[in-house]
């Protein structure tokens, strides 16, 4: 099953490469000139040092002669390699930006429900570090795979051509040097698991307490974390000092291999000399070889391990671009426009579940008019924000239908349905940008005093005016530099800007106090007129002067009516509100 | 990264012999040509083969010997750099220990976290490839110069010529490239960014219909990367060739005079083949090392932020005046604060003036930014007064923080918190007052019930309840709440007032709260707007008489109940 997947992997990674075959062509021509070049100049030095014997027995013609040739060879060599990098370069990156667009496009057209099931880091770790690693493994390939597998034929062919016996010892010793690195290799895995798993336990704690080194100054156990620290320390430095010992044990293992490969090739050889078999110079090329034949499998069996993982890499990517996007839109559907959108929302029969089979909101009808304030309300669970999501279409209803300005939503463009609405929501999202180009994110082209007055509606521009830099003050990630209900009023300085027909508030002033939240209402209202609002909200109080108010319960509208109305009836409402 | 060099004193052994033993190990690695050398010159010309043989056992000792060097040198190099990590870490942890609120807001919790996971590991790697290939390089390109004017002074000087010219070609392309890769490394934590608040922001991308223009940005980042990544590549790639093109050239170099030396008669063949040798040596090591340096540099990178972190001076917190100046009554008084954050324009506070008693119970209300937690971080001395005076009257301050944060672990480990040698009786207590005693009862663990991380495996009024638990484990003589019964339900809220009044009679309590029903029955409320204080007083006596606490009960308690309590 795995093998298969990754052997699909590599099927769907062909294509993005095959794009670019000519570098991939280029990179084999130019490593095979290479590597033959390179291995032909120990034949040729041998050569040279052949025509320098003793004493008043040098050939200086063809010594001459040899030189010229020797000089052209390793010139073409080394610009050819320099042609093989360029080409594998080429061919890597311009594959690896081809893949990360088309995953970051996947991200912008999955399903809202799609990218909830999984936590965030795992679609950044594929598109990053997965796509990375997938770049890193393919020039390894390029580059190592190909230039071993020739390197390994072109010596033994060049080393055969000198001398056979010799050649023999070599390849017979050589697995000696493999063995070796293979044990090693798996010694230091074993130590580098035991190593990550202590890392993982000590950034853990790190996280833990530095996440939280306020909540340990206020208690003063800055001493008792020190000390849990340095223990934990004192374990994680010991780990660390064998796996980095047995990992740095491969090198001098394999150069002492190569040594024992060269030292015997070197007496073996010396006697063939003096047996006339072979010359000295031919003596000096065997060596060379001896000494770098080794390298190639070395690389190889490393370049293998690195096409592993890209290999898995690439699954992990190409499984993130399998999933299914949302439905795009027919040819023939509606786009809403600020004139065309009278703001009613017609709910039928409507029903949705989040696992399949398991229907979770059944049969909910509603008729919101336009220009109505129309509050949901209900315990944490009950569908609220469901509801919402649906009226959006960030969920596809299961059944009935949901229909705006009397078209059905599946009839309508996506971008234009959503356009239709302001939404301010309970998790408050900012761009890593300035104050200004996040209130103006609904509406790029805004001048300044646009922007400004949008702040001035939303209660934002008096703390906006203190930020360091005022409007220009660049929110730092996840808005970091400012507080709860400040991030809160810049979202809804955000949609007073855009001006949507209608509006979605889902928990949208949770972090405001009530006081700023009623001013910010007065200016919602007066923004509202002639708009339909949806307000979803736990706190009763802030929703108590809504035209209607639907009170979820369990996937369902258990009540609806106005305030006055749904307190009198004694019901569901009415027990929620006492409680509050 | 010097700055850092006193983490590895306590392996000063270790740093010294590590080297030296790698230093050995290089030098049997450059007698090997002369080997070679006496094989070719003495043993094939005198078709000795028992010399041969000789010669040939003389390279395999001097590989063990290599061998036994290195090992000894790779273990004194790993032992040292753990013990260099270990140390740093150590260390940094007590400076984040020591930091105020001021170091923590302004260098960002996440920036701490990698300075003393990812940025400290950067630097043992790179202290630990120092150690063991950083004097070998240079040592293995002047030996082999040195040997090379042992078996021929004529010819070593065109060693010397290489050297210096090599030298230049291998830094020159390094120094080249590192910018851009540098280039590459911010433009790829680009990229990251735009993914991450793509996949945090979906929803308002979404709304706004901003896709095409997300995509758009994407893109062209996407491309800068690839050409930046193109154009590291173009620059160090050029690495290999140039320098195989410099050593060629002096190979040709070696060959042509060494010939005519040979001719002469100076030199033998053997020597010749040595002298070859002596140039791939240089080639290889200069290679190695270029990528050594490579990879340390990014060490540096780390280690610099591993610096900053270190050589913060951490704000100290004067000492609040105590009861020797202030009336044994007193619990906290403040006269004339005045404070503003690092950075801030404006100030947050100002000129507060206020005095809480024992035993009173003291509720502070207003809107989002008016100052409440500012207020309480200065009293309980997590910022510096810069103006004005304050007093605090006892060292047992129980402080619940607004966001319940608790930490893996057993129950009773976090309680422990409070008060480091808790017997679990006090813990119950405390728990019961919190309202916290049943559901924990009700896991059936009691004070051995595992909390993951963050105490997410609870709901988070039960979270809550345990932190105001956590507060009153260590028996405070003031208890600061910060707006921290917001997810408590209005029956569990009450309970938790209740018995904090009947539990500790003596005890202080300062609340915040954005609810009037949380403080409305303290003995005094204070209502703060802007920084300031604009009203002072009970429930009763605020009504009619601050129109800004009128205004936020107007807004919560419906119309009824406004008039019974007013």
């Amino acid at each position: 099953m795995r093998k298969e997947q990754s052997g699909l992997a590599v099927r769907r990674l062909w294509k993005y490469v095959s794009v670019h075959k000519r570098f991939l062509y280029g990179s084999f021509l130019f490593s095979l000139l290479s590597v033959i070049l390179t291995l032909y100049t120990p034949i040729l030095i041998g050569q040279a040092v052949d025509y320098a014997v003793r004493k008043g027995e040098v050939d200086f013609k063809n010594l001459g002669r040899t030189i010229v040739i020797l000089a052209a060879v390793m010139m073409t060599a080394a610009v050819c390699q320099w042609a093989v990098t360029l080409c594998n370069n080429k061919l890597a990156y311009l594959t690896v930006r081809h893949i990360r667009n088309d995953a970051f496009w996947h991200l912008l057209i999955l399903p809202l429900k799609t990218l909830d099931e999984r936590p965030h880091g795992e679609y950044i770790n594929r598109i990053i570090n997965d796509v990375d690693r997938m770049s890193d493994g393919l020039l390894m390939g390029f580059s190592q795979l190909f230039t071993g597998i020739i390197t390994i034929a072109g010596t033994l062919f060049f080393m055969l051509r000198i001398n056979a016996p010799i050649t023999l010892l070599v390849v017979i010793i050589t697995p000696v040097s493999l063995f070796a690195a293979n044990y090693i290799a798996k010694k230091t895995y074993h130590m580098f698991r035991l190593q990550s798993e202590i890392q993982g336990e000590i950034t853990g704690f790190i996280e833990e307490m530095v996440g939280n080194q306020k909540v340990v100054k206020a208690f003063g156990y800055e001493e008792r974390s020190q000390k849990r620290f340095e223990e934990l320390n004192h374990k994680f430095g010991n780990h660390m000092l064998k796996a980095t010992f047995y990992s740095s044990v491969t090198n001098p293992a394999t150069r002492f291999v190569n040594g024992l490969v060269a030292a015997s090739a070197a007496i073996l050889g010396a006697v063939m000399v003096i047996k006339g078999r072979i010359s000295v110079g031919q003596l000096s090329g065997i060596l060379s070889y001896a000494n770098q034949y080794t390298k190639p499998f070395n690389e190889i069996s490393g370049v293998i391990t690195e096409l592993q993982n890209a290999f898995a890499s690439a699954s992990r990517v190409f499984a993130l671009m399998d999933l299914i996007p949302e439905k795009p839109d027919s040819p023939d559907c509606f786009t809403l426009t600020g004139e065309n959108t009278s703001g009613s929302v017609t709910l039928e029969h409507v029903s949705f579940s989040y696992t399949e089979g398991k229907r979770w909101m059944e049969d909910i009808n509603f008729e919101g008019l336009p220009g109505q304030r129309i509050a949901v309300v209900g315990p944490t669970g009950c569908g609220k924000t469901t509801l919402i999501h649906l009226l959006m279409r960030f969920y596809e209803i299961g059944g009935g239908e949901i229909r705006i300005s009397g078209k059905p939503i599946d009839k309508i463009t996506k971008s234009s349905l959503r356009r239709a609405y302001g939404m301010v929501l309970q998790d408050t999202w900012l761009k890593c940008a300035s104050v200004a180009e996040n209130i103006s994110y609904g509406k790029p082209e805004a001048v300044r005093t646009e922007i400004i007055r949008a702040a001035k509606l939303a209660h934002a521009h008096y703390f906006i005016e203190r930020l360091p830099e005022g409007y220009d003050t660049m929110i730092s990630e996840s808005g970091g530099n400012l507080s709860a209900g400040q991030k809160q009023l810049l979202c809804i300085a955000r949609v007073m800007l855009a001006l949507p027909p209608m509006l979605l508030l889902d928990e949208a002033t949770s972090s405001i106090d009530t006081r700023t939240e009623i001013r910010i209402q007065k200016a919602l209202v007066q923004m509202m007129k002639g708009r339909t609002s949806f307000i979803a909200a736990h706190r009763l109080s802030t929703i108590k002067e809504a035209d209607i108010i639907l009170v979820m319960k369990d996937g369902r509208i258990a009540e609806r009516g106005t305030h006055s109305e749904l307190i009198e009836k004694k019901g569901f409402y009415a027990e929620l509100f006492c409680e509050d | 990264m010097l700055k850092l060099l006193k983490y590895l004193r306590g392996y000063r052994r270790e740093s010294i012999t590590g080297p030296l033993f790698k230093l050995t190990e290089a030098v049997f690695e450059l007698i090997i040509p002369l080997v070679i050398a006496s094989m070719i010159d003495t043993g094939i010309a005198g078709k000795d083969i028992g010399y041969i043989l000789w010669m040939g056992l003389i390279m395999i000792l001097l590989g063990v010997l290599g061998l036994l060097c290195s090992l000894t040198a790779q273990y004194f190099a790993a032992k040292a750099a753990a013990g260099f990590g270990t140390k740093l870490r150590n260390d940094l942890m007590e400076q984040i220990n020591r930091f105020s609120y001021t170091e923590l807001d302004r260098m960002g919790t996440a920036a701490l976290i990698t300075g003393i996971t990812n940025d400290t590991h950067q630097v043992q790697t790179s202290v630990n490839l120092a150690l063991r290939l950083f004097l070998r390089a240079p040592f293995i390109v002047v030996g082999a110069v040195i040997m090379a004017f042992t078996v021929h002074p004529g010819l070593a000087v065109i060693f010397v010529l290489l050297v210096p010219v090599l030298c230049i070609a291998v830094f020159g392309i390094m120094f080249l490239g590192l910018p851009v890769f540098r280039k590459v490394q911010s433009k790829l934590s680009e990229v990251l960014l735009i993914v991450r608040e793509n996949l945090t922001g979906a929803r308002v991308v979404r709304s706004f219909a901003r896709e095409d223009d997300e995509n758009k940005n994407f893109r062209e980042r996407n491309n800068q990367l690839k050409e930046l990544q193109l154009r590291a590549g173009k620059v160090s790639g050029l690495l290999g060739p140039i320098s195989i093109i410099l050593v060629n050239a002096a190979v040709l170099l070696v060959l042509w005079s060494g010939s005519t030396e040979v001719e002469s008669g100076n030199l033998t063949q053997g020597q010749l083949v040595a002298l070859l040798n002596y140039m791939m040596q240089i080639l290889a090591a200069l290679v190695a090392f270029a990528f050594l340096i490579m990879s340390i540099t990014k060490g540096f990178g780390a280690a610099a932020r591993v610096v900053q972190i270190l050589e913060v001076e951490p704000t100290i917190i004067p000492e609040p005046g105590n009861h020797k100046e202030i009336h044994n009554s007193t619990v906290v008084e403040l006269k004339n604060i005045s404070f503003a954050y690092a950075g801030a324009k404006l100030n947050a506070l100002r000129g507060i003036s206020l005095r809480i008693s024992r035993g009173q119970t003291v509720g502070i209300i207003g809107g989002t930014g008016a100052g409440k937690s500012t207020l309480i971080q200065l009293i309980t001395g997590f910022y510096p007064v810069k103006e004005g005076k304050i007093w605090v009257n006892t060292k047992k301050i129980g402080v619940v923080p607004q966001q319940a944060v608790l930490f893996a672990g057993t129950v009773r480990e976090n309680m422990r918190w409070g008060k480091a040698d808790a017997q679990d009786e006090e813990i119950w207590n405390a728990m019961e007052a919190a309202q916290a005693k049943k559901f924990i009862e009700d896991k059936g663990e009691g004070l051995d019930f595992l909390l993951t991380g963050g105490g997410k495996n609870l709901s988070g009024g039960q979270r809550q309840r345990l932190t105001i638990a956590r507060a009153l484990v260590g028996e405070p003589e003031l208890l600061i709440m910060d707006d921290s019964v917001s997810a408590l339900d209005a029956f569990t809220e009450r309970k938790v007032r209740e018995s904090l009044k009947t539990k500790a009679k003596r005890l202080t309590v300062l609340l915040i709260s954005q609810r009037v029903k949380t403080i409305m029955n303290a003995d005094i409320l204070i209502v703060m707007e802007e920084g300031k204080i604009i009203g002072a007083g009970s429930h009763e006596e605020l009504i009619g008489t601050c129109p800004v606490y009128e205004e936020i009960c107007g807004s919560q308690l419906s119309g009824e109940r406004r008039e019974v309590t007013s």
